[in-house]
């Protein structure tokens, strides 16, 4: 038990250090607002590809549909802040919980496909709820939404980031989690185990949802526009790419993805002919070489020897 | 009272009787045998029983804690009712641990909500506990705790076997249903396999079914013996009447019976 509180302790207090660090640098104009933005950026890619990697990379669950509850999640934070004038955190709990609605709604039907069959009805649900803010006069049509106050700043970007990875971090390491990953690893086995394998698909797709939701929020109210564009079917890529590029399945790595490609594509802005192509390469290498991902299915672990499965609770 | 009993059971797929008009009737604690040719219908039948595919007529119905028809059955409410199963190409979870795969298996047993493991609230803590403690102590009486940590794929043949069936045990079932447990086994680890599946009937209480090929294996523990061919149950009774009954010889055992 003391073991675990000195671990504790060294988490809380790396976390802290890591906030006022920022805070501090930013304070003092080293961190200009390029700068600023790009960690903003990599915060929301953090919080997104942490929420996928809980239903593609725990519970296997291919989904191409991530960059739409992203969407629904930016309008809704917009219409509540913009036209409603609601306080922030208030617009994203509704907006996480109206993403994670529409999870729901959609999970219910398309998670009894497998696979390829999931992908494309993900896919295909992305593209209904862009074609949908397309065509809605209210939240601006292909115009876009304008004028969204700017809410979001270093410390909420902090906030959410800590509160997703706490969250998916405690579900898989629970009974439920095992209970997630034992349908990714066999599902007919999962069944005869006992475990409802629709009601979790369902369940992480509503937690995951929940997340991109905030995600979306946290942008909208970052960059004052949104367009139904920048929700598309690349920004779900985008998200997938991460997570693989992370390791399907870990948590650690979903995080080390999301800081490594967006520094890569951060270092390559000064080159911008060449800036896809090497981008490329670096993911070709990289799934040649470790086809499994940065960290694999392990988690990157302070205190402990080796790296030991995820969900192992022995290590209690 | 019989703890199963199946009426009048048939699975059609399409044109293809797989299983036809099997009526059969378990008594608690047997060792219970289903042989048969390959494709006689023996693991269509176990998946009618536990709930994988719904019969075409017929029923199904278990007398355990409370009593249990074919139209309760879902394979993922099955374990619920009391009743694991183990399947013939292995299905571990390869990627997990060995003791994870052993902790799936509790999950039946398990109560706390997402919330409190979200928030790690003692309940959280007494059950993982408790499980933990339950799932170690399994893992010793199947002779696999010092593989505790190693991944389920990476594990030797045998102890894949034992495992699914500590996994299987894990859900605590009145009921066992083993699909061909002896598979691929040597004389040797068949010898092993046998006094397993006496012991257990004995510890945890079971009655038992299984499928499977190994002549020494069904003869040596099986107290009643059910032959299946063609989808239809040909001939049904103890090892020696079975050894002996014209049916069998002629659809599957050949001049190998004369021999047992």
């Amino acid at each position: 038990m003391k073991k675990i509180d000195k671990k504790n302790i060294t988490i809380i207090l790396a976390l802290i250090l890591v906030y006022t660090l920022v805070k501090v640098l930013t304070k003092m104009e080293i961190i200009d607002s390029y700068l600023q933005l790009n960690i903003v950026l990599i915060g929301i890619n953090i919080i997104l590809a942490v929420s996928l990697n809980l239903i593609t990379g725990f519970t296997g669950q291919f989904s191409l549909g991530h960059a739409a509850f992203m969407s629904i999640g930016a309008y809704t934070s917009a219409i509540l802040t913009a036209k409603l004038n609601q306080p922030f955190i208030l617009s994203l709990l509704i907006s996480g919980s109206i993403a994670s609605l529409s999870g729901i709604l959609i999970g219910i039907p398309t998670l009894r496909l497998k696979g390829d069959y999931l992908a494309i009805a993900t896919l295909g649900f992305g593209e209904i709820i862009r074609v949908l803010a397309l065509n809605t006069d209210y939240i601006g049509g292909a115009i876009g939404f304008n004028d969204i106050p700017q809410y979001t700043n270093w410390t909420w970007i902090f906030l959410m980031v800590v509160c997703t990875v706490l969250v998916v971090n405690r579900f898989i390491n629970s009974y439920h989690g095992r209970a997630c990953i034992s349908i990714r690893e066999d599902e007919i086995a999962a069944e005869a185990m006992g475990i409802n394998t629709t009601y979790y698909k369902v369940m992480v797709f509503a937690i995951g949802a929940f997340f991109a939701g905030i995600a979306g929020a946290l942008y909208a109210n970052y960059f004052y526009f949104i367009k139904p564009d920048s929700f598309g079917f690349m920004k779900s890529i985008d998200i997938l790419v991460i997570v693989v590029f992370g390791g399907m399945g870990s948590i650690s790595g979903s995080i080390v993805g999301a800081i490594v490609l967006s520094m890569i594509s951060l270092f390559l802005q000064s080159i911008p002919e060449l800036r896809m192509v090497i981008y490329s390469v670096i993911l070709f290498i990289i799934m040649v070489y470790r086809p499994t991902g940065l960290l694999g299915k392990g988690e990157f672990k302070i205190s402990k020897k080796g790296a030991k499965l995820n969900v192992s609770i022995s290590s209690k | 009272m019989s703890v199963l009993a199946v009426n009048s059971l048939s699975k059609n797929f399409g044109g293809i009787k797989a299983v036809s008009d099997v009526s059969l009737s378990l008594e608690k604690g047997e060792i219970v045998g289903i042989i048969g040719p390959n494709g006689a219908g023996k693991t269509t039948f176990f998946n009618l029983l536990t709930g994988i595919y719904t019969p075409t007529s017929g029923e199904i119905v278990y007398n355990l804690e409370k009593q249990v028809t074919n139209k309760d059955l879902k394979p993922h409410k099955t374990t619920h009712y009391g009743i694991a199963r183990t399947f013939q190409n292995i299905r571990l979870f390869q990627n997990m641990t060995v003791l994870d795969n052993v902790l799936i298996g509790f999950h039946n047993g398990l109560k706390y909500g997402v919330v409190s493991a979200l928030f790690r609230l003692p309940s959280y803590h007494r059950t993982e506990e408790n499980t933990y403690k339950e799932a170690i102590n399994l893992l010793r009486k199947f002779n696999l705790f010092d593989k505790k940590e190693e991944l389920a794929k990476n594990l030797p043949y045998g102890d894949q076997r034992r495992l699914e069936i500590a996994r299987a045990l894990a859900a605590k079932p009145k009921i066992l249903l083993l699909d061909e447990p002896a598979a691929g086994m040597n004389p040797k680890e068949t010898k092993e396999l046998t006094d397993l599946i006496n012991w257990i009937r004995g510890a945890f209480d079971l009655t038992i079914i299984l499928i499977e090929h190994d002549m020494s294996l069904v003869m040596n523990i099986c107290e009643k013996i059910f032959v299946f061919d063609y989808g239809y149950l040909v001939a049904h009774g103890n090892p020696e009447e079975i050894q002996s009954n014209e049916k069998v010889i002629k659809a599957y055992l050949g001049e190998e019976a004369k021999e047992c």
